[in-house]
């Protein structure tokens, strides 16, 4: 259980994927413009991430390995992930149209995205087993939320801010992001 | 002939991936903390742009619109593995330091966006060399990132020690938030560096 813990907390903040290992940044500098819409992308991400790491997982471990073809990984994951989300967004819209109303757009948009490849990617060249892989990848979910969150409060802050001309928009986003950053070291020795 | 270099030519500055469209921003901080990462990630980058331009250009006509996403993921990723097993052949150290990196090549959005956009509406040449012009882009913009991540960060150039060794090299420009807030100055640059070349076009009555 302890495991499990660490490496969920590990994935939140010591190894933010967003902050340290610079993974989704196109949504996350896209997206972060608006509190709403973040928070929405954060739960579209964090559901992808976890269902897709475990199909991933389970191909990977029953049909790549045993039939010796791992050098077909990249394919066969962007592949399924891709299919995944679009069948996600048909259940989700036929079942509760009222969460599809929520953040049935920011479902496609994840569907190929690095760090919904990257997860299950990360998972399988540490040879997680299946309950790792699907803790390590809602961590990592749940990081890009608490990243993508914080960002889009800081940026609503920024609007009233002013602004070298030049700056001005990405600029700017990304040095504020670079601070958050550095706030995020602060958790690196919590876990080894 | 102009009309080639033209599109080759916009790739560079005025729609440069990194800095002014903020695509594929995944790499450009992740593999750029040394020249020589950065470089090979620009070249495969470019390799694979503009080899996808030139398939999507081919099979443009052949290509039923409805599945035309799903047809260029397939190819992107085929030419992503052809490279990820060429450098693994080749090149081991350097792969094992792209990592994994070099297979979300398959992902960067400027590669769909540009068979999407260009080659699935051009012709075969054009289409090469539009891939080429972003590749360059984007390899230049790594290159340059690359190269004071390197300098700053670890006094050294290429492997070489280019400041002098009482210099205390100032890690953060390894580390995460240096590449951040680095590429923050640097997408201001670029903002005045296009704001100047508008200007220049303007006052010689050019339209861009």
């Amino acid at each position: 259980m302890n495991d499990y813990l660490l490496l969920f907390m590990g994935a939140v903040v010591v190894n933010n994927f967003v902050l340290t290992r610079f993974l989704g940044l196109c949504i996350f500098f896209g997206v972060s413009n608006n509190l709403s819409a973040s928070a929405g992308m954060g739960m579209a991400v964090t559901a992808v991430i976890t269902l897709s790491s475990m199909f991933a997982w389970i191909v990977h471990h029953y049909i790549l390995v045993p039939f010796n073809v791992t050098f077909l990984t990249t394919i066969v994951f962007v592949l399924l992930i891709a299919s995944f989300v679009q069948l996600l967004e048909m259940v989700v819209k036929k079942y509760t149209p009222a969460l599809h109303k929520m953040w049935g757009i920011y479902l496609l948009l994840v569907a190929t995205n690095c760090v919904v490849l990257g997860v299950p990617l990360i998972n399988v060249e540490s040879n997680f087993s299946l309950m790792k892989s699907i803790v390590n990848a809602f961590g990592s979910g749940v990081g890009f939320a608490l990243a993508i969150v914080l960002m889009a409060s800081c940026r609503e802050k920024l609007r009233l801010a002013d602004v070298p001309k030049s700056l001005e928009g990405l600029g700017v986003a990304f040095i504020v992001a670079g601070c958050l950053a550095l706030s995020f070291f602060g958790f690196s020795g919590m876990i080894k | 002939m102009k009309g080639l270099w033209s599109i080759f030519s916009k790739g560079l500055v005025l729609e440069n991936p990194i800095f002014v469209l903020a695509l594929s921003l995944c790499p450009a901080l992740a593999v750029t903390t040394s020249v020589v990462n950065a470089l090979t990630m620009g070249l495969t980058v470019a390799f694979v742009i503009s080899m996808n331009n030139l398939v999507v250009s081919l099979v443009r006509k052949l290509v039923n619109p409805k599945v035309r996403v799903p047809i260029y993921i397939t190819s992107i990723a085929t030419i992503v593995t052809v490279a990820e097993l060429l450098l693994k052949a080749f090149a081991p150290l350097l792969y094992k330091e792209l990592g994994i990196y070099l297979s979300l090549v398959v992902v960067f959005a400027i590669i769909l966006a540009r068979a999407e956009v260009f080659a699935s509406k051009h012709t075969p040449l054009p289409s090469f060399v539009d891939g080429l012009g972003m590749g360059c882009g984007f390899t230049l913009a790594m290159l340059i990132i690359g190269v004071i991540r390197e300098v700053i960060g670890n006094g050294t150039l290429l492997g070489y020690q280019v400041l002098p060794s009482s210099y205390e090299p100032a890690l953060i420009m390894i580390l995460a938030p240096g590449a951040f807030i680095l590429i923050g100055y640097l997408v201001g640059a670029s903002n005045i560096l296009i704001k100047h070349i508008e200007k220049a076009k303007a006052s010689r009555g050019e339209t861009l």
